[in-house]
């Protein structure tokens, strides 16, 4: 067991960190130069697509800047491999990489596009449609979103009912999708849809690309209960997509899709994210401004805050456990759920704890006057839904009882 | 960065496991809870042939050298097979002492004993007012020259009535000072205690109690730092151990027993629950590792300290989480006494409480975050 860097990882790490540090465009700065950035809540990390579709030049030209940089050393897709435009990284690289980018605040580029869906092709498209996408996500040109969940297909996913009718050398889409997180910014989707109603529910599923311009798409974004609009309903109303826009076989969709959903959780930037909150509470709790808005019996505090801090570090070593494990060949089971699961109701326990430091402040929702940016208001409400996207808190107890204890399905 | 074993602690787990299986079932375990000594002596001689007392010990005392991140690997197998005797208070309370603090002539005398299984060892740290801090010594010592002379009451201490020496802390002119006392004299007397995990915690009566000055007059309080600290990881490696096992009972027990018409486990009310086990156990064992790695590598001193408060205050409230779940899970038959839950149950407590339960190192850690 060993907690610390081998000078191959110390040496990568050190190049992650000085790049950061010499090609990080200043709006991006913010964690960087010890603040808590500008977050705010946001339940969905959507900060490059929507900056690089803002009315705002200056925030477009940070996003292009900040890609361009990146792509130089080609880690806009760090985990892809060489081939393919990436920098085939080592998944310990990958994972240094993931750290020192958290660590420094720094917004990751591409999206769905590089997490998902390029994974994806690159596993079970064809070379057509790898030449189609790959390089235009590579470049920031395309940004991808994800059509999976429906107002009826929760946890349920594989209940989904979007339709895809073959019609000569179409599919013909009709249906909504729900939580379609960033579809507002992006140029393609991706979606699971049914192909074959007949068939038990896994195996009539198909996974399908297209251009979200295409005739009888709608996106209407929906506001959260934090007045943030990070995701949206997309209809389909006779929505005439290529038969080759499929990927992989018909019909195989289910398997296709959740060929990467494990990704999603074995993340390190949860708990990078939690101990710089933790940081930057102690330290304004200490300071002149943060004992003005400090509740006087802060004593009731202390001891929970002591608490966010030990658990955070039981989170780095879940992460750190997924990684070990993948350094060493092995395949992350339940792992990644419990990852997942104890990162996501940490969040939600640490936003509690630090808005309770501050008492009646504890309202105020206005950066400009709340304590700390009104950062720990804002993120009791953005963490909210952690604990239900990318399977709920209880599909993952689920998951981890019965994939990774063996317990018989009920 | 590697969060699993080396291929001689694997070779040590696995050895461990097959020996204690067959070595210290849990006949055993019961037996030693309504016996006398507490112990095993063929048992303990058994340990001391696999280099296992001696394993922290250096080669040149009879050890084998191994690191303490290595001992919390065994300790965590000592947990699982819940194996009773001296053996954390030999190790833990004698050799490390004595390795931290004794002179070349002490380690030659003891270290060799420890370690081939001869001589037993116990720390006499706490006192009637059961406090982990320097306050908490109040004995008195009396130095002269390289004895030292003790009076006083300890309490909760483990082993005593078998142990052939003390390592005891007491309070001269200069501060808190050790002694190594030997237990065959009439100035030391030895009561045992009744306690929930019928382990041998003991009170011991200090009149006049001769020993020898192990470490500098006044030096007392630093030179047991270190053994606190890796006392306190050992009790968090033995409570992993303990409770990995006791959840790996309860989940095979949720498959096995029926009620509905299908086994418990297949209900989601349990599912969850074996799910909070498993994330309370792995959760441990990291920070303990943690700890133990810090502590064996020699890491910063604050982050040593700070690692080694965090792995307790976590191991301590998780590990108490998770068999309270594998009473649950188990329903009536896990509180009678022939079920071997309970036995998981009741030595959890004591591991918990050893060396300050959560409250006690989340205050530190608190402290330590400048809040």
């Amino acid at each position: 067991m060993d907690w610390s860097d081998s000078p191959d990882q110390a040496t990568f790490r050190k190049e992650v960190h000085d790049f950061i540090r010499e090609r990080l465009p200043g709006p991006y700065r913010g964690k960087l130069e010890g603040g808590d950035g500008e977050s705010d809540g946001e339940t969905f990390t959507v900060g490059w697509q929507a900056d690089r579709k803002s009315d705002d030049p200056e925030r477009r030209d940070t996003a292009v800047q900040w890609a361009t940089a990146l792509a130089e050393k080609g880690w806009i897709a760090p985990h892809w491999p060489k081939e393919y435009g990436g920098a085939g990284l080592s998944v310990m690289e990958q994972f240094i990489y993931n750290q020192e980018m958290a660590k420094a605040g720094a917004p990751s580029v591409g999206g769905m596009g590089v997490s998902l869906l390029g994974p994806t092709v690159i596993v079970h498209g064809t070379d057509e449609q790898k030449e189609q996408h790959l390089p235009k996500i590579l470049s920031g040109e395309v940004a991808w979103a994800q059509g999976y969940s429906e107002p009826g297909a929760g946890s349920d996913l594989a209940s989904l009912q979007t339709r895809a009718d073959r019609d000569g050398d179409d599919y013909v889409i009709n249906g909504q999708k729900i939580w379609t997180s960033g579809a507002q910014y992006a140029d393609w989707l991706f979606a699971l849809v049914r192909t074959d109603p007949e068939a038990p529910k896994h195996r009539g599923i198909s996974f399908i690309t297209m251009d979200i311009t295409t005739p009888g798409i709608t996106v209407r974004p929906l506001t959260d209960m934090g007045w943030n609009q990070p995701f949206n309903e997309t209809f389909f109303e006779d929505v005439r997509v290529p038969a080759r826009n499929l990927v992989g076989d018909e019909n195989r969709g289910w398997y296709i899709g959740m060929t990467l959903l494990d990704f999603e959780r074995s993340g390190i930037s949860g708990a990078v994210e939690y101990q710089r909150t933790l940081d930057n509470l102690i330290e304004f709790l200490g300071s002149d401004e943060g004992t003005e808005v400090t509740r006087q019996d802060l004593d009731t505090v202390r001891l929970e805050i002591a608490d966010r801090r030990i658990e955070t570090e039981i989170l780095f070593n879940f992460a750190f456990r997924i990684v070990s494990m993948q350094n060493r060949g092995m395949v992350p089971n339940y792992e990644a759920s419990v990852n997942k699961l104890f990162g996501s109701e940490l969040h939600q326990r640490l936003s509690r704890t630090g808005n309770k430091a501050f008492g009646l402040y504890g309202n105020l929702w206005d950066r400009e006057v709340g304590p700390m940016g009104a950062h720990f208001v804002r993120d009791y409400i953005g963490s909210v839904p952690h604990t239900i996207f990318s399977g709920s808190s209880e599909i993952q107890r689920n998951v981890i009882a019965t994939r990774g204890l063996g317990l018989p399905r009920g | 960065m590697d969060l699993g074993l080396n291929e001689q602690q694997e070779l040590l787990k696995n050895a461990a496991r097959d020996f204690l299986e067959n070595e210290c079932p849990e006949s055993l375990v019961r037996e030693m809870e309504e016996d006398e000594r507490g112990y095993s002596p063929d048992l303990w001689a058994k340990m001391a042939e696999q280099g296992w007392q001696g394993l922290l010990v250096p080669e040149e005392h009879g050890g084998a050298g191994f690191d303490f991140l290595d001992l919390c690997v065994l300790l965590e197998e000592f947990g699982r097979a819940l194996v009773p005797g001296p053996f954390m208070s030999t190790v833990l309370g004698g050799a490390v002492p004595i390795m931290v603090a004794g002179s070349d002539e002490q380690k030659a005398e003891f270290l060799p004993k420890i370690a081939s299984g001869d001589t037993i060892f116990t720390l006499a740290l706490t006192e009637p007012s059961a406090r982990f801090d320097e306050q908490g010594v109040q004995a008195q010592a009396s130095v002269s020259g390289n004895d030292v002379t003790f009076n006083g009451t300890k309490l909760f201490v483990s082993d005593a009535n078998v142990a052939d020496y003390l390592i005891v802390a007491g309070r001269s002119g200069q501060g808190v000072t050790l002694g190594i006392v030997a237990t065959d004299q009439p100035g030391v007397e030895v009561t045992q205690l009744q306690t929930i995990a019928r382990d041998k915690q003991c009170e011991v009566k200090l009149n006049d109690a001769k020993g020898q000055l192990l470490g500098a007059e006044g030096q007392g309080w630093n030179l047991l730092q270190p053994v606190i600290q890796r006392y306190t990881v050992a009790e968090c490696a033995y409570l992993v151990g303990l409770s990995q096992m006791d959840f790996e009972i309860a989940v095979d027990y949720a498959k096995e027993r029926v009620q509905f018409g299908r086994p418990i486990g297949s209900f989601q009310a349990i599912q969850h629950k074996c799910a909070d086990m498993v994330t309370d156990v792995d959760g441990s064992r990291f920070i303990m590792y943690k700890a133990a790695w810090s502590v064996a590598t020699d890491q910063p001193a604050d982050d040593t300290q700070m690692a080694v408060n965090m792995a307790k205050a976590w191991t301590s409230e998780a590990t108490r989480r998770v068999v309270a779940h594998g009473q649950q899970i188990h329903g009536g038959i896990g509180f009678t006494k022939d079920y071997k839950i309970q036995l998981y149950f009741r030595r959890q407590k004591r591991a918990e409480l050893a060396f300050g339960d959560s409250d006690y190192h989340r205050e530190l850690v608190a402290q330590q975050l400048g809040i």
